[in-house]
């Protein structure tokens, strides 16, 4: 969950991880996803793909992180733990053990915007995964004999992913220090130790108030097709009553305009390689003018990804005060969300003069229009992750879901290569100029703490 | 910031073994449509073609990988495999990733214990350009100094984080504790003592011992036709070297349990890697091996380990155990994290299933549900261009015949339950070796094994 994506140290990796917030259409070669909403407010979208006989269902339930009352930090994440432990109808382990014995494989995931469960099965199994995941949706049964270690399992979750990953730390750090105000500032994960207090209770609360159809999207992806599916969507989640109550727009605190930039600095006497992360507020694909989250997305593309990005040619080839450099933005969002540079210096380099080359290089952008070729390129390769995610169909749900639970439309993630298509380099200079400025960021350096006296031995 | 997910099991350190642990087979009715494609100038292929989604993915592997490393220079390899899309032919690094990202061309290598491996894929319409940047790349390479510099720094930077990483800590450990000074003993990416001392030379030495024609093993799934197909492989591995040179490698068995080795870190989780002498691919208990090793730390939400030390105790978020096939060798191994006061625990609940195992067995509705899924999960590896590639290349490397996908199941399913038992008696009656990475671990040494075990403070 660490949003610090540290470039791979294979440099020959040149694998087009798709900035995270990039949403593909379907270019062509494969049908449009199609799809209905049920009366009770259930939004339902099938994304075909008839090569294998193999079917992902994935409901995207519209609550995450950012959603929970304040003080009960990680409770989104703590159900969607807890949504394994059965219901009345299907007891603890019966679903997961139903999915293993067809061969199939399950997993879930918890983020600011979203709580999402998946299962990828033969495609005949799909009427059962149906009833299962509908079941769930308002049967859950939890007791404290379950409840309880399963809040141990979480906070080992959050020892592996937080406490014994300094970047992570950091990451937590500049998170709730670039959010002043909106919750996207709360780890997802939780707070420690607001995490060892969280109760059946809460858990049962939070689920009764945010688990509904109408606030829940379903993407079928694989070898089915609407009219295949309709009726098992009806007899399953179409007999579960809508929850009048849940708002159809979520309102949270916003940001003020930034006014100050900040600094954090995290010491851990296990970092080896330092490293400096500068994070803008910026607007996401769902707040962001027409264009500008497009103009971001080639902006990021062209900054900090792959050895010819502006930034590892600056900090790393010409004159290499750095191991590694790259840029990312989170276009996927419901509310502004962020930009985000690391860099990891040489040993003996300081930040300041890794800093001073950052600030050149955004200068650079956000006054002169970038080389047409550049942009050529670049552009030409966020539009061949469309293409290429055509080739997973996992993939193309969690776009579509990830898309649809933060405020965009189907049509609105099918045409972002023809969004990519139409930046322009004075879109790009202009986006540059106005976000990236440093107001409006936050940045966190993870240094060595020599302080402490301990005696390790290592191997 | 956003997935947190709850099995994801971690095989991070696993991964320094680098093995297709559990490749599963591509279901029937796709088996019908590999061919075995021998190209005009004799490059072999398995290919399936497919013009669904308009691009091509091509796996490939050279035999050797890590273990051709020179003697005290572990890391040569996985220099090379840094380095190859760095500049060659006529192209500096600058202009040939220019030309790689211009078409949105995907090719990587990367360096495997036994294999030196690559990946390639493109859009449809790019096939020449980028079959034509892949033999750049694999016959004439630049190592230019200043590329090669800038490469290595990367390499050390990664080498001096891993030595604070309990994770990776633990995997090194491991693999010098089952095997020592043999070459599965030495870390793939190197030491922070190896890799600063690596010349050019050892990098061109590698290449040319390496990437030849008689070793390699290719895989291509999607939109090409064969013909088309035949003269691409031609252009791009025809003038490779008939022979490769390969140092020979001796078959070794991992130490004998029961060993553990402590790794004093101070950090809030302890990481605990455990393992021993697996079953090799074409030993005749290989598939019954397979089979029950998935009943106890395979298969995600239900395996024994799974339900025991997660579910039931809530010790960690993730536990798994899994096989693994070397060339000349073989391993189980497992891997959990559990915070430093519950790690004694923790190792007592891995012990104590694993003994459980060796002495009863599995139940024949563990049996049962076993086979089902690992029948059933074939499908699921074939559903992306890349994992079908993936899959035919490991069939290769695992020397299976090219219908070893219909005939799979029937392996499977002629597991008997005493062939079971008797696999995890070999497997497991020893004992563990374990490497416990944490704070004062010496306080959880303790390991619940007939035997004393040989306990190494390091």
């Amino acid at each position: 969950m660490s949003s610090f994506r540290f470039v791979s140290v294979l440099a020959t990796l040149v694998s087009l991880v798709a900035p995270v917030g990039a949403l593909a259409q379907t270019t062509f070669a494969s049908e449009p996803p199609a799809g209905f909403t049920l009366p009770n407010g259930m939004q339902v979208v099938v994304i075909q793909d008839h090569r294998t006989p193999v079917v992902t269902q994935m409901i995207w339930y519209k609550v995450g992180s950012a959603d929970e009352t304040p003080g009960r930090s990680g409770l989104a994440h703590f159900l969607e733990h807890l949504m394994f432990k059965g219901t009345d109808k299907h007891p603890a382990g019966e679903f997961s053990q139903t999915v293993l014995k067809i061969g199939g494989n399950e997993n879930a995931f918890t983020s600011v915007d979203y709580t999402g469960y998946f299962q990828r099965v033969p495609r005949d199994q799909l009427a059962k995964m149906m009833e299962f995941e509908a079941d769930r949706m308002t049967g859950l049964v939890l007791k404290d004999e379950n409840v309880l270690p399963e809040r141990d399992v979480v906070l080992e979750e959050y020892n592996m992913r937080i406490a014994n990953n300094p970047e992570a730390r950091l990451s937590e750090q500049i998170m709730a220090a670039l959010y002043l105000n909106h919750p996207y500032g709360r780890p997802i994960i939780g707070w420690h130790h607001e995490i060892e207090k969280l109760t059946r209770e809460d858990a049962l609360a939070f689920y009764k108030r945010f688990y509904a159809p109408n606030n829940a999207i379903l993407v079928i992806a694989g070898d089915t097709d609407v009219k295949e599916i309709r009726p098992m969507v009806e007899l399953t989640y179409g007999k579960v009553p809508a929850q009048p109550e849940i708002p159809v727009r979520r309102i949270r605190p916003q940001e003020p305009e930034p006014v100050s930039p900040r600094t954090v600095t995290l010491a851990d006497p296990h970092v080896e390689q330092p490293s400096m992360r500068r994070t803008y507020l910026v607007p996401s694909a769902t707040t962001a003018a027409p264009g500008e989250s497009a103009a971001l997305d080639v902006l990021a593309q062209l900054m900090g990804s792959g050895s010819n990005s502006y930034l590892y040619r600056a900090l790393v080839v010409d004159k290499p005060l750095a191991v590694n450099a790259n840029a990312s933005y989170q276009g996927t969002s419901l509310d502004p969300t962020q930009f985000s540079i690391a860099v990891s210096p040489k040993p003996g380099v300081e930040f300041s003069q890794v800093e001073t080359v950052v600030d050149s290089v955004i200068a650079e952008v956000a006054q002169n229009p970038v080389r047409a070729e550049d942009l050529e390129r670049v552009k030409t390769q966020l539009v061949a992750e469309a293409i290429y995610a055509q080739d997973n169909q996992a993939t193309m749900a969690r776009w579509y879901g990830g898309g649809l639970t933060t405020g965009l439309s189907v049509e609105d993630i099918r045409s972002w290569p023809d969004r990519i298509r139409a930046v322009t380099a004075d879109q790009v200079r202009a986006a540059a100029q106005k976000w990236l400025d440093k107001k409006r960021s936050v940045t966190g350096y993870l240094i060595k703490d020599n302080s402490a006296k301990r005696e390790e031995k290592r191997s | 910031m956003n997935h947190i997910s709850i099995v994801a099991r971690r095989i991070a350190c696993v991964a320094a073994v680098s093995l297709a642990a559990l490749s599963a087979s591509p279901a029937a009715h796709a088996a019908a449509k590999i061919q075995h494609l021998i190209s005009p100038g004799g490059i072999e292929a398995w290919f399936v073609q497919d013009s669904t989604v308009p691009l091509i993915a091509m796996e490939y592997a050279f035999g050797g990988g890590a273990t051709q490393d020179p003697v005290g220079k572990p890391g040569v390899g996985n220099l090379v495999a840094d380095l190859l899309d760095e500049g060659s032919g006529d192209l500096d690094s600058k202009t040939f990733h220019e030309r790689l990202d211009r078409r949105a061309i995907e090719l990587s290598f990367q360096v495997a214990r036994d294999q030196f491996r690559g990946s390639l894929r493109m859009l449809r319409d790019n096939k020449d350009e980028a079959f034509d940047l892949l033999h750049m790349a694999l016959t004439s390479p630049h190592f230019d100094s200043v590329d090669v510099e800038r490469i290595r720094s990367q390499v050390i930077s990664g080498l001096r984080r891993d030595t604070t990483n309990p994770g990776a800590l633990a995997g090194r450990k491991f693999l010098e504790l089952a095997y020592g000074d043999h070459p599965y003993g030495r870390p793939s990416t190197g030491t922070l003592e190896s890799v600063p001392t690596i010349t050019v030379d050892d990098l061109k030495d590698y290449v040319r011992h390496i990437l030849a024609k008689d070793t390699l093993k290719v895989a291509v799934v999607g939109d090409v036709d064969p013909a088309t197909l035949g003269k691409l492989l031609d252009k791009t591995f025809g003038d490779l070297p008939a022979k490769a040179s390969l140092t020979p490698v001796p078959d070794v068995v991992a130490a004998k349990p029961p060993q553990q080795v402590l790794v004093n870190l101070d950090v809030p989780q302890t990481v605990i890697t455990f393992g021993g002498p697996g079953i090799r691919r074409h030993d005749p208990n290989f598939m019954a091996a397979y089979v029950v090793n998935h009943i106890i730390g395979g298969g995600g939400l239900s395996s024994r380990l799974y339900k025991e030390v997660r579910e039931k105790r809530g010790l960690a978020y993730s536990v798994y155990d899994a096989l693994l096939w070397m060339d000349h060798s073989a391993l189980f191994i497992g891997n959990t994290g559990t915070r430093a006061d519950r790690a004694g625990e923790t190792i007592a609940a891995v012990e104590k299933e694993i003994k459980r195992m060796a002495e009863e067995g599995p139940t024949q509705q563990e049996l049962d549900e076993a086979k089902s899924y690992i029948n059933g999960s074939q499908m699921l590896a074939l559903d992306t261009s890349s994992k079908l590639a993936q899959a035919l290349l490991q069939y290769q490397l695992d020397k299976m015949p090219i219908d070893y996908i219909e005939k799979r199941a029937e392996i499977v399913n002629a597991v008997t339950l005493d062939q079971a038992k008797q696999a995890a008696r070999q497997l497991w009656s020893q004992g563990l070796l374990t490497v416990v990475v944490g704070r004062t671990p010496t306080t959880v040494a303790q390991p619940a094994t007939a035997t004393a075990p040989a306990v190494k403070a390091d």
